[in-house]
């Protein structure tokens, strides 16, 4: 199974079982963003610290499939010391890229390019993406 | 092998698929699809208003379904009300009848087994009334007993509301005992059927049941349709729960009077089609006798227990289950995770909470997979779903999970 063998990159496998930056920390000026997929049981947390337009913090927590799980770890990692138009630009090109859309490849998504795979399975899209959306949402918190 | 004598009925089914989601949807016999396609073809207009050949045609074929329904449960025709689904039917008890005789402080025996179809609207109507929820306890392997039910029972409940057959364990519920301890203290019963009708021959008289919910899409028919039994006695007491055309008498500047059940239910304009089709669902279980049927889908389950049993790397939740549901999991792979492999094999399942997370909490797990048997799979449908497994299980060793 090319395919599957392509989604379980093993930079996602390390980063489902060794996550970063998990858990909320308390942060009174960060934003929280909580998204829940009840069917199939992804719950996921995010947290978002800006200070002077800069991504300071970023937490997640929950849990879900290996892909929710492993991408909300890789969301916190590149975030973290961007801009906010840059981590925004970021996630938007993101999310396009999983969900199999024209996306600007010159954009530099580091190491969240790992979850290229997404794109042959649909029924993962939202797996991939729910905490890049939550992450949006922070950054729309003010 | 033995091989399923009904497979060549359903269309669908062609080489390479492996279709374990009959608790969530079944197939459809070919016989369904040709009444539907009928309707559309020939019928296309409303009941009860064209009085015109076609007109009257489809209103005579719709009423016919409703008798062929009232036959197969052993009620009279009047005590059958055509709904949405499941849901509706539900939604119709809950705020048409549980809304009506509840009262604050009252409490609705339910389980944990619920489907939240059946928990949310009387959840939502014992909260509108300040009445409560309040549980029975389920054994050890997850089941409703009359022992349990009979301690939960307090002075308080006026209403139990019980699935007949859960949709993740497939456990059966013990109706008949339960409904006869109720009624002894007169309080009300309402059952989910949504996943006994398609294993059991159900009698609501010999039940006694007050309710019985069910859906087409789920014992082979069309979509968009549900049923409703209720004892006529009751449906005559209860208000309309949606108003418009059709379930009226009277509509004047003075006076609104509406009709008797089970047409002052059925407002606007119902899913004629689906409602067909269900009479050729129903027929298709008379002619072919869903007790062998059931013997079938039984053999399955053993085989594939039998054999799932081999493997190491697999929890199994519902070993003791009566009807073929598999509630399981690959140890240490997220459900999610696991059914993308039987995706990619056009083997069709279920995975998450099935909308029932009180189930998954029970178990402690965070969501599982289901494979659900019915008359159109074959032992070959086991022998794939298992070595998949197999294959499963070292894949996402190898991944790393």
């Amino acid at each position: 199974m090319p395919n599957l063998e392509n989604l379980y990159r093993e930079v996602i496998m390390e980063h489902y079982k060794s996550p970063r930056n998990k858990g909320l920390a308390d942060l009174p000026l960060s934003h929280i963003k909580h998204i829940k997929n009840p069917s199939c049981g992804d719950d996921i947390t995010i947290q978002t610290l800006v200070e002077d337009g800069v991504v300071k913090e970023c937490r997640h927590d929950g849990s879900g499939c290996s892909i929710c799980c492993a991408s909300a770890s890789v969301l916190t990692e590149t975030m973290i010391g961007k801009t906010e138009q840059e981590a925004a630009n970021i996630a938007q090109h993101y999310l396009k890229m999983v969900s199999n859309q024209p996306y600007d490849e010159n954009v530099d998504l580091e190491e969240a390019e790992v979850f290229i795979g997404v794109r042959m399975f649909p029924a993962r899209v939202k797996c991939a993406s729910i905490s890049w959306k939550a992450f949006l949402e922070t950054l729309n918190q003010k | 092998m033995e091989k399923s004598i009904w497979r060549q009925d359903f269309p669908q089914i062609t080489n390479g698929l492996v279709y374990l989601d009959s608790a969530a949807m079944s197939l459809k016999p070919q016989s369904v699809i040709d009444k539907v396609q009928y309707f559309y073809t020939n019928l296309s207009t409303n009941i009860h208003r064209g009085l015109y050949p076609t007109g009257v045609k489809t209103t005579m074929l719709y009423e016919q379904t409703r008798e062929d329904v009232a036959k197969y449960i052993h009620c009279e025709t009047e005590e059958v009300v055509f709904t949405r689904g499941t849901t509706s039917s539900l939604n119709l008890v809950s705020f048409s009848f549980a809304k009506g005789i509840l009262k604050a402080g009252d409490e609705v025996l339910t389980s944990e087994l619920e489907h939240h179809s059946a928990y949310l609207p009387f959840y939502e109507a014992a909260k509108q009334n300040g009445a409560s929820m309040r549980f029975v306890k389920l054994s050890k392997e997850g089941r409703i007993t009359v022992e349990a039910f009979k301690k939960a029972l307090t002075e308080k409940t006026k209403l139990v509301v019980l699935t007949y057959v859960s949709n993740v364990m497939g456990y059966i519920t013990p109706v008949k005992e339960i409904t006869r301890i109720a009624h002894e203290r007169g309080i009300y019963v309402v059952i989910d059927g949504a996943q006994a009708l398609p294993h059991l021959l159900i009698d609501v008289k010999d039940l006694d049941i007050d309710f019985l919910a069910f859906s087409a899409h789920k014992m082979l028919g069309p979509t968009g349709i549900g049923i409703l039994y209720g004892k006529y006695e009751l449906l005559q007491k209860m208000p309309p729960f949606e108003f418009g055309g059709d379930m009226n008498d009277i509509v004047t500047l003075n006076t609104v009077e509406f009709k008797d059940a089970p047409q002052k239910f059925e407002a606007g304009t119902m899913p004629v089609a689906s409602v067909l089709g269900l009479s050729d669902a129903i027929a298709y279980y008379q002619q072919h006798d869903i007790v062998k049927m059931e013997e079938h889908t039984q053999k399955l389950h053993r085989y594939c227990l039998g054999r799932l049993s081999k493997l190491d790397g697999i929890e199994i939740y519902n070993p003791t289950a009566e009807t073929a549901i598999i509630a399981f999991n690959l140890k240490n792979v997220p459900p999610h995770d696991a059914i993308t492999f039987y995706a990619e094999k056009n083997i069709c399942m279920r995975s998450g909470h099935h909308c029932a997370r009180m189930v998954s909490d029970f178990l402690g797990i965070n969501g599982c997979l289901r494979a659900s048997f019915y008359i159109y799979n074959d032992f070959k449908d086991v022998d794939l779903f298992v070595d998949a497994t197999k294959d499963a299980i070292e894949f996402f060793q190898k991944m790393g999970f």
